[in-house]
């Protein structure tokens, strides 16, 4: 894979060569995190709220503990993924450094913030083609995805090391976010205002990709899948 | 200056017997988790080294401390340890009174200098000079800062004094201070609780005077070897949590049939203590046992969290009077404030100017008459 300007508007007048920008590992991550968000929200919520009581012999029943057990498991692979997508940074290149690091201090990045602000808000009536996430996208990425994300891993494991203890691997990495807290009852708010902020970025994400492959001459969607940007008219 | 007594030579003068005195021994050997060998080197322990003398004071607070100690499910432990800290200083219980009780403390300080145990219920309330708690005729921020200063370690008993409890609720009125803030050179150990459970406060004075050192805390400074799991992980009614049978109301089939008060509120889950475990009142219940949830009372800031028969707590959210009234206000003044700049640049203007119109004619005046 090749090193891109992500946030490079390209020019009018022509269509560009289809470019490819996504590597294997990124698509693979990619919906693999996302069938493991769907996981964790549903089960998240029901932790946070859990189902009707079941009615039935307590001995045969295990419907917490399964819900518990998923979350736990999926929140394991989670952190894990996020650290795979740190590792396919270095190794795939590509666009994929503009998840993190919006080159916000670039002037053709602000003024395609600009511009894309228009778009969205129905003022501009044609978009401008990127290589990558246009810059607006960027920053909704960065805000509603990778910050609540760190915060939901780093709480997380927070709140498995009370269950795990003292003693444990998880207390002695993350042990010092319980102690910023005092009351462990603010890690369970923020951990759940977290997974709010990610269902509502989960929302606004599908709903733009929808939108913007068809209205803004590019592909999104399929982007994901094949890993090439196709530009039209 | 005469030997100093040791722990037993107290002892046998109050009157107990060498029977009691062995009891006692064995009875908080086994509190703390110490082996067979245990009783013989705690009686070793307190037959040889000289008596920590404990000044326990009462700041802001209710005395709900005191009297969960009172009621220690083993009187031996309490009356033991008890008429050891009543030889001292404790506004409650002691004999003395008055000027009398005062200079022990002042006796206290001045003979054990860095070697007395200093126990405090209650915390210190900051504002208006410390009005808030007036003890012996001044404020007892002034009693705190003159014992703590001498110490040799602090013990915050209860939540008032590990971390302000409700009396520094929001918005904090009198700022009711937790002790660890308040002393920065001597050692303090937090032992959280609304009050704490008494075999907790027995065994933590009982290990910290046997063996002259502080037990292993947390990273909030209390005994790990009381708070460092969970109610919820120790709760006999776990099984029925992980089952996913909840108390739904206060009254339905699963109150009954004892279910998992999670949905109900129970803080267990985020409640660090020893109550499922040790239990109160000589073990006869504890909250969740008698179908109530736990409300999390060791917790710090478990009072602004409310509401307690909720699982999540309400979020502190905007007061819409108060803050609109507080743009009010702002904009009042900025109002008022143009406005009054505008009026008295505009006076100023006219005063300058006027003087200026007043001087330069009159000068005119002045010039036309000298040259006329």
């Amino acid at each position: 894979m090749k090193d891109y300007i992500p946030y490079h508007q390209l020019p009018e007048g022509s269509i560009p060569e289809p470019v490819s920008i996504y590597g294997p590992g990124i698509r693979i991550w990619h919906w693999v995190n996302a069938l493991l968000v769907v996981v964790l929200c549903v089960t998240g919520y029901f932790i946070g709220v859990p189902p009707p009581s079941a009615m039935g012999d307590t001995s045969t029943l295990y419907i917490m503990g399964w819900i518990r057990f998923l979350h736990l498991a999926a929140g394991y692979l989670f952190a894990l993924l996020a650290l795979a997508r740190v590792w396919l940074t270095f190794v795939e290149k590509g666009i994929s450094h503009q998840l993190f690091l919006p080159a916000v201090w670039r002037a053709e990045w602000f003024d395609g913030f600009k511009r894309q602000l228009l778009w969205n808000l129905l003022i501009n009536d044609k978009p401008i083609r990127y290589v990558g996430l246009n810059p607006l996208g960027g920053i909704a990425m960065l805000f509603l995805y990778i910050l609540p994300g760190l915060l939901i891993i780093l709480t997380g494991f927070a709140m498995y090391a009370e269950v795990t203890g003292h003693d444990s691997w998880q207390y002695l990495l993350f042990g010092w976010i319980t102690a910023i807290f005092g009351n462990t009852m603010d890690l369970h708010v923020i951990h759940r205002l977290a997974m709010w902020a990610m269902v509502g970025f989960a929302f606004v994400h599908i709903y733009i990709a929808v939108r913007e492959d068809v209205l803004s001459r590019q592909t999104m969607i399929s982007s994901m899948l094949s890993g090439e940007r196709q530009y039209r008219r | 200056m005469k030997e100093k007594p040791t722990f037993y030579d107290v002892l046998m003068q109050r009157g107990v017997s060498r029977r009691d005195f062995l009891g006692f021994c064995a009875l908080t050997a086994t509190h703390l988790g110490l082996d067979a060998s245990g009783a013989a080197s705690v009686a070793h322990a307190l037959e040889t080294k000289p008596r920590i003398p404990v000044l326990w004071l009462h700041g802001l607070e209710c005395t709900c401390c005191s009297e969960s100690f009172l009621r220690s499910g083993h009187p031996l432990a309490s009356d033991i340890v008890m008429s050891m800290i009543s030889l001292d200083y404790d506004d409650t219980i002691m004999a003395a009174a008055g000027d009398q009780a005062e200079e022990i403390l002042q006796d206290i300080i001045r003979d054990y200098r860095g070697a007395y145990l200093l126990a405090v219920e209650g915390n210190v309330p900051l504002a208006n000079d410390g009005m808030s708690c007036i003890v012996g005729g001044r404020p007892f921020r002034k009693k705190f800062e003159e014992t703590a200063r001498h110490a040799k370690a602090i013990i915050s008993w209860g939540t008032c004094a590990t971390s302000g409890c409700v009396q520094a609720a929001k918005p904090n009125p009198t700022r009711a201070t937790p002790i660890h803030r308040l002393v920065d050179r001597v050692p303090v150990i937090n032992v959280p609780g609304c009050p704490p459970i008494a075999e907790v406060m027995t065994g933590v004075i009982s290990y910290i005077l046997m063996y002259d050192r502080l037990p292993e805390l947390d990273k909030q400074l209390r005994p790990k070897l009381f708070y460092s799991q969970r109610v919820h992980d120790k709760c006999y009614r776990r099984a029925h949590f992980d089952a996913g049978q909840f108390v739904e109301r206060w009254d339905d089939e699963g109150a009954r049939q004892g279910w998992c008060l999670y949905k109900m509120g129970c803080r267990g889950p985020t409640t660090y203590n020893a109550c499922a475990t040790i239990g109160w009142n000589e073990n006869t219940s504890w909250p969740v046992r008698s179908g109530h949830g736990c409300i999390g009372c060791s917790e710090d800031g478990f009072w602004d969290r409310g509401p307690f028969y909720e699982r999540l707590p309400d979020m502190q959210q905007w007061g819409i009077e108060a803050n609109a009234d507080k743009v009010a206000a702002v904009g009042a003044a900025a109002l008022g404030g143009a406005v009054a700049a505008q009026l008295g640049g505009s006076l100023l203007k006219r005063m300058v100017k006027g003087k200026r119109g007043d001087e330069t004619p009159s000068a005119d005046d002045d010039k036309k008459g000298t040259q006329s």
